[in-house]
């Protein structure tokens, strides 16, 4: 069962998101080497339940935390933790709340200190990805033709698209129907309709696609432990154009101020 | 959040229905009906009560399911 929403429901959405953003950018002010993920999970869950939200992770199917934070060759869901950020990782931080019974739900890729080329470039082109894949969030588009926007465009670079994961529908549940998956055929899959909410979130390997989960139950990362890419974006399903209720503004505003290059 | 993929999953085998049919309980705790892979019972892979088993299955029907490896 697919829930359309209407105008209103949708503005709501965009208020959850839009404070997803802002968490995450609280996030981007003391993100960098010498950092406890703990330490920003905990910042994370104060900004949120601050704005009369509630931390949209926690407890969501066991999950103990309000942040998933994936630290290189983890993928997505890792815990947050002791574990010091170094320099050169890259981070994936994802975070959801609950504002007005609306789920909202934005991650975003953080580099710590200098990082390697090759990795910068992968951070670079799943972000590019991701808004090819809303581009195609319109009207009488199908769910295969955003796998196949992302899909086409990284692959072409020799990166993997992870399969065992996927984007969601996303509204008074953190996941709804239908699935988005990353890859795909074009013109297959689910007819996208106005009023469909959803998350687009290609999770993208510089190595190959397999990934294994760790035995916390939770944590995914890449089969070889290279490193992984992850950008996410609810998006509203209209005519014409696609909408994107999150932001990652706020992040980048502080990013910048920092003096932390943006890819 | 990332979702878990609903396409492929693992489950154990919970009852034998007959006409290579099975009860599977899904991990995720859904109890779901599933056959064997064509490819299966060609190589005449025994499935038994309580075996864990991989399955396939489809984002439409969410009730059935294709067994398609027999974990060791």
């Amino acid at each position: 069962m697919i829930y359309f929403k209407s105008e209103e429901e949708i503005e709501l959405l965009r208020i959850s998101s839009l404070l997803v953003g802002k968490t995450l950018a609280e996030v981007a002010r003391v993100i960098g080497p010498g950092v406890k993920t703990i330490s920003l999970d905990k910042l994370a869950e104060d900004f949120i339940r601050s704005h009369g939200a509630v931390p949209g992770f926690k407890g969501y199917n066991g999950f103990p935390y309000t942040l998933c934070i994936s630290v290189n060759e983890q993928v997505v869901h890792g815990f947050p933790g002791e574990r010091v950020l170094q320099e050169g990782d890259i981070v994936s931080v994802d975070c959801g709340v609950l504002l007005n019974g609306y789920y909202g739900d934005s991650a975003y890729t953080f580099p710590v200190g200098n990082i390697r080329p090759e990795v910068l470039q992968l951070m670079k082109r799943t972000k590019e990805s991701l808004y090819l894949g809303i581009e195609m969030a319109i009207d009488g588009k199908r769910v295969g033709d955003i796998g196949f926007a992302v899909q086409n465009y990284v692959e072409e670079f020799g990166y993997g698209v992870v399969r065992d994961l996927v984007g969601h529908g996303i509204g008074k549940h953190l996941h709804e129907k239908p699935e988005i998956p990353n890859y795909g055929k074009r013109g297959t899959g689910i007819r996208l309709k106005d009023g469909m909410t959803i998350a687009i979130e290609p999770m993208i390997n510089l190595g190959g696609k397999n990934v294994i989960q760790e035995k916390d139950g939770w944590t995914i990362r890449t089969a070889d432990r290279m490193p992984s890419a992850h950008y996410e974006h609810s998006v509203a399903v209209r005519h014409g154009k696609a909408d994107i209720l999150s932001t990652f503004q706020y992040i980048e505003n502080e990013l910048e101020k920092r003096g932390i290059e943006i890819i | 959040m990332a979702k878990q993929a609903s396409i492929e999953q693992d489950g154990t085998v919970i009852e034998s229905l007959g006409n290579a049919m099975f009860r599977v309980e899904l991990e995720n705790g859904h109890i779901i009906t599933a056959h064997i892979s064509g490819k299966m019972r060609m190589h005449y892979i025994k499935i038994l009560p309580g075996d864990k088993v991989k399955l396939e299955m489809s984002p439409y029907d969410l009730t059935k399911g294709r067994i398609t490896y027999r974990y060791k």
